[in-house]
């Protein structure tokens, strides 16, 4: 195909993505420098000059590093790390089972039940946890009725409700990346270590997890970026103590009717998100990997 | 060497046998019991309490007098049908661009950069830049709305999806074509696109399961009148955990299902084929 070809068929697509996507990102850029109107929308601008000097145009921004939002920002990057760091440690050992250790013929099932939740209603699979975790929810109805507590435990709108939600959700987009890297991980190159005298953690640090860093890498990857800009499962799951960073921006456009602020936080997540993606492409690329997320 | 009883050779597996399979075990049930749960009791006949106390079809018989919750799914259906279509073209014209033109192009990184970018991008973000350029284009909320941001997010799924299926198709089966005498556009209706089409048809299953699905992006462009079933099932959660809920959740969960096993399926004969 003829280059001018490709330009063709890419053209509708460029169009879709430059109008309805660059452009908003752009706009959204713009108005975070902006004042809210009093019935909300933006406040005009008379003087550009005057605006620039006056500093008002780093409002918003200066509002976002204000302790009381700096600390719903701190909260936010905790629960992502926590979240990725358990994705992590419960997925490994999942994605090794399903790449080196499972039967063969159940490896399809297997990998096919991972990605089923992945492509399921992310909303039906927070409200699960509402049902079993609520006060007259299945877990207390269960342990009332084994005699194990005597009033229902309060779970729902807890910290420790968004954890389980959070991890339940980002779960598969753990193991994914971290099967696929398993399964390409040759095996001769373990038994070499263990030959030389490795005990089996040593292969394990020294040589496993070298090896499938860059399937370490993407899940991380993968798994953090949603859960720092979650507000449905904080939103379901959790009580008034735990706004996140996606629950403050979802608030801006939704309830407080401050756009300016609202992209403002927006792009401030936007930024970390793409500096994190560009530390993840050059790390693949100076491992030789495919950039594949 | 030791040998496992399934053949394997055991090497460096950092956990014991037992303990990786029991934990393979409970993070399988870990995924599954909580949605399985929620399916087993939309047919509780209990209204308030998470006690079995008997089977009824109440709560579904129920949905069906629920006017509301019917214009979302009638709603939802609109924005998938459309959305689908568009995408499916869409991406699958972007995959061909990117998978079939061996010298490149200018531009090529930069496109495959873009498409990238709406899968990995918080969708929180897509939905706020999205409900900012409405606003200031003074394009009224609507369904179009739902729908053009449904394309946004849906195209990038298609083009990878595809894009992959094409490489792992066989060159050669192309230039025999063209040596036996076809031109470029009959190869591509006779070899290309048949060759193409279950990843075509899965990626539009995928696609529609996303868009069906998709709550966070659709709670931004969503103007009155244009409630979807996952903003309908959101405000039915917000009153309160009900059988009600959990039997449309039970539907739309089968309905999804359903369609994303095909998909796997379609995909997975890609494989066996070439």
């Amino acid at each position: 195909m003829k280059a001018r070809g490709a330009r063709a068929l890419l053209l509708p697509t460029w169009a879709v993505l430059g109008v309805f996507f660059l452009a908003p990102l752009a706009l959204m850029l713009a108005v975070s420098f902006r004042q809210r109107g009093v019935y909300g929308g933006l406040r005009a601008v008379t003087d550009l000059a005057a605006y620039l000097r006056s500093g008002a145009w780093l409002a918003n921004y200066i509002r976002s590093v204000s302790p009381i939002y700096l600390s719903i920002g701190w909260r936010s990057l905790w629960m992502a790390v926590l979240t990725t760091v358990l994705c992590l440690l419960i997925s490994y050992p999942v994605a090794w089972w399903i790449a080196v250790r499972a039967p063969r013929r159940w490896k399809n099932l297997l990998l096919g039940l991972v990605v089923v939740p992945f492509w399921t209603s992310f909303l039906i699979r927070t409200y699960a946890w509402m049902f079993i975790l609520r006060g007259q929810g299945l877990l207390n109805a269960v342990l009332l009725g084994s005699g194990v507590i005597h009033r229902p435990l309060e779970l729902l709108y807890t910290p420790f409700a968004v954890m389980i939600g959070l991890v339940y959700g980002e779960l598969p987009f753990m193991i994914l990346p971290l099967y696929a890297s398993l399964e390409k991980l040759d095996r001769t190159l373990l038994e070499a270590a263990a030959d030389l005298g490795a005990g089996r953690a040593a292969v394990f640090r020294r040589v496993t997890v070298p090896l499938t860093m860059p399937g370490i890498v993407a899940g991380v990857v993968l798994v953090f970026i949603p859960s720092l800009g979650q507000f449905v499962v904080s939103d379901l799951l959790g009580g008034a103590k735990s706004m996140l960073l996606g629950n403050l921006i979802q608030n801006q456009f939704a309830v407080a009717r401050n756009q300016p602020f609202g992209a403002a936080l927006a792009f401030e997540l936007t930024a970390a998100v793409l500096l994190l993606l560009l530390a993840y492409a050059l790390y693949m690329k100076r491992k030789g990997e495919e950039v594949l997320l | 060497m030791t040998r496992d009883p399934d053949g394997g050779l055991r090497i460096g597996s950092p956990w014991p046998r037992r303990l990786l399979v029991s934990h393979g075990v409970l993070v399988y049930l870990f995924l599954y019991l909580p949605v399985a749960v929620l399916v087993v009791f939309s047919f509780n006949a209990a209204r308030q309490t998470a006690v079995w106390s008997g089977f009824t079809l109440d709560w579904y018989r129920r949905l069906l007098r629920d006017d509301g919750l019917l214009d979302a799914v009638r709603n939802s259906l609109e924005v998938a049908a459309v959305t689908t279509g568009v995408a499916t073209v869409l991406g699958t014209l972007a995959a061909l661009a990117l998978g079939r033109s061996p010298a490149g192009f200018r531009g090529q990184r930069a496109t495959q950069a873009l498409l990238m970018l709406p899968v990995v991008i918080p969708e929180i973000v897509l939905g706020a830049a999205l409900v900012t350029f409405f606003g200031v284009s003074r394009l009224r909320l609507s369904l179009a709305t739902v729908i053009i941001a449904h394309v946004v997010f849906s195209i990038s799924y298609v083009a990878i999806v595809v894009r992959a299926r094409l490489a792992g198709l066989d060159p050669a089966l192309e230039e025999a074509a063209r040596d036996l005498g076809a031109g470029p556009f009959d190869t591509f209706r006779r070899v290309t696109l048949p060759l193409l089409l279950p990843g075509v048809v899965a990626s539009a299953l995928l696609v529609f399961t996303l868009s069906i699905d998709d709550y966070v992006i659709t709670s931004f462009v969503a103007g009155v009148g244009a409630t979807t079933l996952p903003l309908h099932i959101y405000s039915m959660l917000k009153v309160g955990v009900t059988p009600e809920v959990n039997a449309v959740s039970t539907l739309l969960l089968a309905v999804t299902i359903v369609l994303i096993v095909v998909a796997q399926r379609l995909l997975q004969e890609d494989r066996r084929t070439t």
